[in-house]
């Protein structure tokens, strides 16, 4: 029957069409703001430019002054990477423990998992000038905490040596609960089959955390450790708003780094170099971090 | 969540079976971990209960030591001041319009888009599909330079639009959640559906849209807490004062109050109208942030 068919292909390329339709937005998405951006940035990571006259082609110099002459650049790396070296491992370390006891069955858990993911939702703005209030080295709890045992507090964010520390303390703090929720979804895709069988084999809880929880989760730690790095080398609203990357550019980190050059002194050049290291960086410790995976990340 | 079988440690009736000795331990095991819950409860929970005693403090109750947490007598001025000295209903209602367009541009782009990569038929659709995935993974430093010079382009700098319009074209991790609810739905609804002559649209908008509803809930929640609290564009996009967000509002509210003593009450009571609506929509929509996020963990 030709007629038949004939509208069987039509039905075809109508339910073609339509799909196209459906995906038109997402798919432009993807190339005026994911393709068109990194492709430019690449360009302009090689130029000079102030966005009022055309950029100049100035080859590797923007790298070359990142790397030699540019006095802040290193600094801001390695701030960024002690930052993000710290948060991620004692996130990961206290979200893996605290998961760990709310997985239990004890009385109150939804409440606590509740109460912990509340710094998550908090916007990171008003998270950070309240933690400001906080450090104050004056009228702040820490420091009237201190005072009541007899030790004279730090100024927190003004002193060179702990504002750094502060700063990725309150990350830790905002972001325990997100870690936690994460653990948790991976700890209930567990199987009690597997509990059950240690125990019958005279397992004791250390022993089953250690055998079966650690290398069960293992994909889930392998997630949250990829993203983690991602997510903390991009970090930008804590220091910002809390030292503004001081004293002394001692919390100045890689994303501020980017922001004052683009948009307060307009140097998209070496501001779009800037971000293609930061690229390369994420790139190669997430390769790392795949290449190790083999080692320690169990699929069942 | 509630699965029984999680749970690894003994059921009452195990417990009461066992020997005083080992029955004590237990319980010693009990209040240890209550213990250690309740401590990170209140080390989670306290900033934000400073924050709101100290917003609702004379300068003089501040300073106090020890601390009234409820003080006495209340100090409402300080919202009064708020609301004075700064234009806080603008910020606020920019924030909320921003929120509710990118909400509605996220839940339409990125819908349609999920229901024909989970049900339509198309050429390319896998490999769409993996590109969108991959985009994933470029960082936001890397785009953000380009997406500034196509605004700055297009004459949209101190607008609201550059923070608007980018979210009608949906986003790779929610088209993402969004086809895996599509993909859970029967598709004897969707045969029914067509054997009756339905159009994709309709099949789209009467059967997938309603019975994804939670999905599409949890991408409408995710989505109200990324504009609302997001710093980093309105900080690049916006000059104006009476155009500014709350999160960049409240930046420049310390700047204008000052971060002595004497307005410190006026800050925190600034950062509790930007942490309120947050709270608010996360105590009404708790199971969607975790619905959204621990997908993440499970899947990615």
């Amino acid at each position: 029957m030709p007629s038949k068919k004939a509208s069987l292909t039509g039905m075809r390329r109508r339910e073609e069409l339509t799909a196209w339709l459906f995906i038109t937005p997402i798919v432009l998405g993807i190339l005026i703001f994911q393709f068109y951006p990194t492709l430019f940035s690449f360009y302009i990571s090689f130029t000079q430019w102030n966005l009022l006259t055309p950029p100049k082609w100035i080859g590797f110099s923007n790298f070359v002054e990142l790397f030699t002459t540019d006095r802040f650049f290193f600094n801001t790396m390695s701030n960024t990477a002690t930052y993000a070296v710290w948060t991620v491992i004692a996130g990961l370390a206290l979200g893996l423990i605290f998961a760990a006891l709310l997985n239990q069955e004890i009385r109150g858990k939804y409440v606590y998992r509740a109460i912990y993911f509340v710094p998550v939702v908090a916007p990171t703005v008003a998270v950070a000038l309240l933690w400001q209030i906080l450090y104050d080295p004056n009228f702040g709890v820490f420091n009237a905490l201190l005072r009541m045992v007899g030790i004279k507090g730090p100024n927190w964010l003004g002193n060179t040596t702990w504002a750094l520390r502060s700063v990725i303390f309150e990350a830790i703090w905002a972001g325990l609960g997100f870690t936690i929720l994460i653990f948790l979804a991976g700890l209930q895709g567990i199987s009690s089959e597997y509990y059950e069988a240690a125990e019958i084999d005279g397992a004791n809880a250390v022993q089953k955390f250690l055998y079966i929880t650690m290398p069960l989760l293992s994909p889930t730690t392998f997630f949250l450790l990829v993203t983690g790095v991602i997510g903390s080398f991009q970090v930008f609203d804590i220091p910002y708003v809390m030292t503004g990357g001081g004293p002394a550019n001692a919390t100045q980190m890689v994303m501020m780094y980017l922001y004052n050059n683009a948009f307060t002194i307009q140097k998209m050049g070496l501001a779009a170099a800037v971000a293609f290291i930061v690229f390369a960086v994420i790139i190669i410790l997430t390769v790392i971090n795949f290449r190790l995976s083999k080692r320690w990340v169990f699929y069942e | 969540m509630n699965n029984p079988l999680v749970s690894n440690i003994p059921s009452m009736k195990q417990t009461r079976a066992l020997p005083r000795g080992a029955r004590f331990k237990k319980n010693i095991g009990k209040v240890l971990t209550h213990a250690l819950l309740i401590f990170v409860a209140v080390m989670m929970i306290f900033p934000l209960v400073w924050m709101l005693s100290v917003s609702l403090k004379t300068p003089g109750q501040q300073i106090q030591w020890p601390p009234q947490i409820i003080p006495k007598p209340f100090f409402p001025q300080n919202f009064v001041l708020l609301f004075t000295i700064s234009p806080m209903a603008t910020y606020l209602f920019n924030s909320a319009k921003i929120a509710i367009l990118s909400v509605l541009g996220m839940c339409v782009s990125s819908s349609l888009a999920a229901f024909a990569f989970a049900r339509m038929r198309f050429r390319g659709k896998n490999l769409i599909f993996g590109i969108l995935l991959g985009t994933m993974m470029i960082p936001y430093a890397t785009t953000v330079i380009p997406t500034f010079v196509i605004f700055r382009w297009l004459g949209w700098i101190n607008t609201h639009a550059p923070l608007i319009v980018p979210n009608f074209f949906g986003s790779a991790y929610f088209v993402f959640l969004l086809r895996q609810a599509y993909m859970g739905i029967p598709q004897d609804f969707m045969d029914a559906a067509e054997i009756d002559g339905a159009g994709f649209f309709y099949i789209y908008s009467r059967i997938f849209v309603p019975l994804g509803m939670p999905m599409l809930t949890t991408v409408a929640v995710l989505q109200f807490l990324g504009s609302w609290n997001d710093l980093f564009g309105p900080l690049i996009y916006l000059n104006d004062q009476l155009k500014m967000t709350v999160q960049i509002g409240l930046t420049y509210l310390r700047g204008r109050a000052g971060t002595g003593v004497e307005h410190v009450g006026i800050v925190m009571a600034g950062s509790l109208m930007g942490i309120l609506p947050m709270l608010l929509l996360y105590s009404f929509g708790q199971k969607y942030f975790v619905k959204g996020l621990s997908r993440a963990g499970l899947k990615g």
